[in-house]
């Protein structure tokens, strides 16, 4: 038995109300500044008190920017990062796993060293092939001599720009190397007599995918899910870097240009409310789902 | 490589279900890291159309920039600042919720958001707590006669941008430090207490060495997370200033490349930070199998 001390348990309580409160604080005072006037957020120091102009400053903010299209825009942009990383690495981990081909491990590297090349360190390149997402096919063209034989007529028309586009924001961000592992992992767990008897009954490969292993990986697909999710709302460098018209970009990148400079009036109280609507949803996905967030957190790095 | 003992036959379809991911991949991650590779061996003309070979002059030219040295010291002061700060903050409150009984859940809650917060927007309201004219941190500090303006002093931007970075990332130490306790055996540390061990002494003898593995792997991940995932904090905060004190390398590699549109010496420093990645994962894969071993 261990002593049950209950003066620690209270020190064990303040420490933790202490920590828990300065964690809170910058989105408590955050939230203060965004429902003031703008006399009062520039008042020096600023009250401690929520005012009433919380709903006015985000319509200002709203009106600011194109923040209701940025909403729907990181939406979008989430929820497709998400999906998509899932849909294409079952598939992939499914072909690993269950299949044996050539090339099989070489695939498996590939989509490895990925883990290695995260967009901060080839972003100049990045950002020119998603300018022309057919350069690499019109410099194979060119290398295998396949355009000088059509007389270089056929590279000068490659051209497909992702900028300022959906596809732009989120196809270059799918391939994921984290749950293409994910999901491997889990297949392996998968016990060899489903597919044997599967097999047995008639089923094809896609049809055994369908039916059993999809429906067993719903846990993993959710929690990591919930993960995808808060990792493409919260993607800043790329869709900075490929919108330029400010209808087509995100709300992340939308309340940062919000930020006031060295100005008169500096409307911070909007700056906040608009920092707030930015925050609120995947903050609200991971509160809600903390479940699967935690589980995912923790399986997408075994 | 493992796979399965029953597998399905087919040639086709396997590569078919592999095709959306290797498209992908080879177009923007293996084609740009191709080029970053060519660009940093070329020198492009302005408009980006020919390019000339020069072997290793981006190279000898990165390395004998003091620009360079200085964005790696930030680099080094601002990730060890991050890894140290989040860590410590992660293992205090994890080590308190596991040992208290009632509050647990709100507790976990009301320590896990701020990972969801974006590391831009982390910045931004950090930026407003301690903003030197309209900050109460500000404030605070001038009435304690302490100047404090993060926009014009180094010293300050870094320590302004240290904690935006490392309090979006206690949130991971925690829900991490927290699952390593839970997995500590109850009949250890009861065993210490039975022979007279007080809660400090178990913590610091028992505990601490159990957490070492757990430690490490979070050192590994909270150095990648500093090193490539707080651009949008040092963007939205210093913009690598006040005079370089916050140009970090993933800040310098952008601004050279879009703003100064020096892309030879941008390739090069791309490089240079593949390197770092490719050593740092090795260390966290290095890790893992040891983990397996002791296990």
């Amino acid at each position: 038995m261990i002593e049950n001390n209950r003066a620690l348990a209270i020190f064990a309580h303040i420490i933790l109300v202490l920590g828990v409160a300065t964690i809170a604080f910058p989105l408590y005072y955050a939230f203060v500044g965004a429902s003031l006037p703008i006399e009062e957020v520039l008042q020096v120091p600023m009250p401690l008190v929520p005012g009433d102009r919380l709903i006015e400053n985000m319509a200002a903010a709203w009106d600011k920017g194109s923040f209701g299209r940025q909403l729907v825009n990181s939406a979008i942009m989430a929820s497709v990062i998400a999906g998509g990383k899932i849909a294409i690495s079952l598939l992939s981990a499914f072909a690993i796993t269950y299949f044996r081909f050539p090339f099989r491990t070489a695939a498996f590297w590939a989509i490895f060293v990925t883990l290695m090349l995260p967009i901060e360190v080839r972003i100049v390149p990045t950002y020119e092939v998603a300018a022309n997402a057919l350069a690499p096919l019109a410099w194979l063209l060119q290398v295998t001599g396949i355009d000088g034989l059509l007389g270089g007529r056929l590279t000068a028309n490659l051209q497909w720009s992702l900028l300022d586009s959906y596809v732009g924001l989120t196809l270059p961000l799918i391939a994921s190397a984290t749950a293409t592992f994910l999901f491997r992992q889990f297949y392996l767990t998968i016990p060899d007599d489903l597919a044997e008897a599967a097999k047995i009954d008639g089923a094809g490969p896609m049809r055994f995918f369908r039916d059993v292993v999809l429906p067993l990986s719903t846990t993993n697909i959710a929690a990591l899910a919930v993960i995808l999710f808060v990792f493409g709302w919260n993607q800043y460098l790329w869709p900075l870097l490929i919108t330029t018209d400010p209808s087509m970009t995100t709300v992340v990148v939308g309340v940062a240009r919000l930020i006031p400079g060295p100005e008169p009036q500096p409307a911070w109280n909007v700056a906040m409310a608009g920092g707030l609507v930015a925050l609120l949803p995947p903050v609200l996905v991971v509160l809600v789902m903390q479940h699967w967030f935690v589980k995912g957190l923790v399986d997408t790095e075994k | 490589m493992i796979g399965k003992k029953v597998v399905f036959r087919s040639r086709g379809l396997p590569l078919l279900l592999l095709a959306p991911q290797l498209l992908v991949i080879l177009v923007f991650f293996f084609w740009p890291a191709g080029q970053a590779v060519f660009q940093a061996f070329h020198l492009a003309d302005p408009f980006g159309q020919h390019f000339e070979y020069v072997g290793l002059e981006n190279f000898t030219r990165l390395f004998n920039s003091p620009e360079y040295y200085d964005s790696l010291w930030a680099t080094a002061v601002f990730s060890s600042g991050v890894a140290f700060l989040s860590l410590g903050a992660g293992l205090v409150l994890a080590a308190f919720v596991d040992h208290i009984r009632r509050g647990r859940m709100v507790y976990k809650s009301l320590v896990i958001w701020p990972y969801a917060v974006a590391p831009v927007l982390a910045g931004v309201l950090w930026l407003f707590l301690f903003h030197p004219i309209y900050g109460v941190v500000a404030f605070a500090l001038e009435r304690a006669g302490i100047g404090w303006n993060p926009l014009l002093d180094s010293n300050q931007a870094m320590a302004l941008v240290v904690m935006a970075a490392a309090w979006k990332q206690v949130s991971y130490n925690f829900v991490f430090f927290l699952a390593g306790l839970q997995a500590i055996p109850r009949s250890v540390i009861e065993a210490a207490a039975i022979d007279g061990a007080g809660p400090l002494r178990r913590f610091l003898t028992i505990v601490l060495p159990l957490l070492t593995p757990t430690t490490f792997f979070l050192l590994v991940i909270n150095l990648v997370y500093a090193f490539f995932d707080t651009f949008g904090i040092i963007h939205a905060v210093t913009h690598g200033g006040p005079g370089g004190a916050t140009n970090i390398l993933v800040y310098k590699v952008f601004a050279d490349g879009f703003i100064g549109q020096d892309l030879g010496s941008s390739a090069a420093q791309s490089i240079v930070l593949m390197v770092i990645v490719v050593t740092l994962t090795v260390m966290q894969f290095r890790f893992l199998e040891r983990k397996v071993h002791y296990a």
